[in-house]
């Protein structure tokens, strides 16, 4: 890596120091010699034919392009999409440069600049920009098709935003009485959930998918637990279940930090793996650590007499990232 | 200096039915202190090891992570303080008070894509998906570079630490196979890319990419701006 480094900034101090010590400043041009103004024109029709093929074959990419944001095509297709439509226009603009532009080379007069004279040349000059160039509209056509394809190309990822996020933070599929699942589809049932162990768990028969569907479940020792008041059914047997949707920025809560020993460790809390938020299981998510503004949700649960966990209720506030500064449970 | 440490290599490689050494003494002289006589564990000081069985006392003792200087340190991976036989013979004594067996594990039983996936949802947030370590709060997730199978699975079921620890309910024997056999695959990665870079991910990744493409456009730009000689 440092080698790497160095021969980077070796290559690039060559390079450099080449260029200042090679070549002295260019003397000024004098008016005695050369013709102070010359002029080439006359691009052939074929060239800019040429080019205008080029612009209106950049449009076919970056379509394509666009045409792929939409279907959900491959990235290498979409970058070898756009890659073409750019170096077609690149080709295009070159070949426009330096065979259809009319070079000028001009000595330029300083002393007179000023006067009236002077300047309507110039403007008579300026005037003669489009002279030599036969097929100005073709050219145009071709260019305007080539900006409105890139355009589409660049504008066709604005459909990759969203969906919008509506209800699913308030109206989440947890109702009174849904068995929680596992991963693979099967209720859970207390003893599922050993203390000291993770689980994840999922709605019986909801999307998985959905944000307010994961939760994660612990077991902590009921002697230990201080939850906020009203929520003192919420954990039976200290099983207590907390949304796994981090309330900072909505990655999924996947640590889960148990001490083997507590008094010479730390106390249990779940963590978010993205920027190290820690909540606190024993007090019902709330922020220890880390840039979570508001506390994990908790949804309370309880245990059938089949040992199999349902939900008693819906979550403790809306789960999900904060937005707009909602620091708020 | 070094032909002393030799001969006492040798005494001790060829001598350990010799020193055999009793567990339970091993116990009184370097763990109890913390650990209370008869392994009863002492008060906010050390737990008691009566039901810890041979899964955690190979784990602590074959990865040097016990013992530990100063009990409110982590325990992490070092040279083991006791030799092979004495570990063996501290484990028996362990065991004798109860608790779970050395896991069974057989990596090559296990899938390496299954391991992947399992490793990827269960271990990954905090040892990184390559097993190169990574942070809890206020802990180290260790690499698992050094771990051999038989680690893996007790670290699995023991949760040493601030770890979780994950019964057979959540992660079966076949599982942790898979879970083993990916994480020795990770000591030999086959470096599809080329680079492995440290193999901590996808930034370093980024950042070299940068510093390329950025020396490239340098290289250009130089190129592109050069005077043709007159």
């Amino acid at each position: 890596m440092r080698r790497l480094w160095r021969a980077i900034v070796v290559l690039v101090a060559v390079v450099f120091g080449r260029r200042t010590r090679a070549e002295p400043p260019p003397e000024p041009p004098s008016l005695e010699e050369g013709v102070p103004f010359e002029r080439e024109t006359g691009a052939a029709p074929r060239v800019e034919l040429v080019a205008a093929a080029l612009l209106v074959a950049s449009a076919v990419p970056a379509l394509v392009f666009a045409a792929g944001v939409l279907a959900g095509a491959g990235t290498q297709l979409l970058g070898a999409g756009l890659g073409a439509a750019l170096l077609l226009i690149g080709a295009a603009l070159a070949v426009g440069a330096n065979r259809i532009v009319p070079r000028e080379r001009a000595i330029e007069d300083r002393p007179q600049l000023g006067d009236p004279e002077a300047r309507a040349e110039v403007r008579q000059r300026l005037g003669m920009v489009g002279e030599g160039v036969s097929r100005r509209r073709l050219l145009g056509a071709a260019g305007l098709t080539a900006g409105a394809a890139l355009t589409a190309a660049v504008v066709a990822p604005v459909t990759a935003l969203g969906p919008a996020v509506g209800d699913s933070i308030v109206d989440t599929p947890w109702k009174r009485g849904r068995r929680l699942v596992g991963e693979d589809g099967k209720p859970l049932t207390a003893e599922d959930v050993a203390p000291g162990t993770f689980v994840t768990a999922f709605p019986e028969g909801a999307d998985k998918r959905e944000l307010g569907s994961p939760v994660v479940l612990v077991h902590e020792d009921p002697v230990t637990l201080r939850l906020p008041p009203g929520r003192a059914d919420w954990a039976p047997e200290g099983i207590m279940a907390f949304s796994k949707i981090c309330t900072h920025a909505g990655c999924a809560v996947a640590l889960y930090r148990h001490p083997k020993y507590e008094p010479t460790s730390y106390p249990p809390g779940l963590a978010c793996p993205c920027h190290y938020s820690v909540f606190d299981t024993r007090t019902g998510g709330r922020v220890v650590a880390g840039p979570a503004g508001r506390p994990l949700p908790q949804l309370p649960i309880e245990i059938g007499e089949d040992r199999v966990l349902r939900a008693a209720g819906g979550f403790s506030g809306p789960i999900g990232p904060s937005w707009w500064g909602v620091r708020k449970a | 200096m070094r032909a002393t440490a030799l001969a006492l290599l040798l005494v001790a490689l060829l001598a350990p039915p010799a020193f055999a050494q009793d567990g339970r003494a091993l116990f009184e002289q370097g763990c109890a202190t913390c650990h209370g006589d008869g392994a009863q564990g002492r008060r906010g000081v050390a737990p008691t090891l009566h039901g810890a069985g041979a899964q955690s006392a190979d784990f602590y003792l074959e990865t040097g992570r016990m013992p530990l200087a100063n009990p409110t340190d982590e325990p992490v991976r070092t040279k083991p303080a006791y030799t092979a036989a004495q570990r063996r013979a501290l484990t028996r004594y362990i065991a004798s008070l109860g608790g779970p067996e050395i896991p069974q594990v057989t990596p090559e039983r296990g899938s390496l894509a299954d391991g992947q996936e399992l490793f990827a949802s269960h271990c990954a947030g905090c040892h990184q998906i390559q097993a190169q370590g990574g942070v809890v709060p206020d802990a180290v997730a260790p690499p698992l570079q050094d771990a051999t199978a038989v680690q893996i699975a007790e670290a699995v079921r023991v949760g040493p630490y601030v770890m979780p620890a994950f019964p057979e309910s959540q992660i079966d024997r076949h599982e942790l196979d898979s879970i083993a056999r990916y994480v020795l695959s990770t000591h030999h990665p086959d470096d599809r890319g080329g680079w492995g870079i440290g193999h901590i991910g996808p930034i370093p990744e980024g950042m070299i990419a940068w510093l390329l493409a950025g020396a490239a456009l340098l290289i250009v730009a130089q190129l592109l701006g050069e005077r043709r000689p007159a």
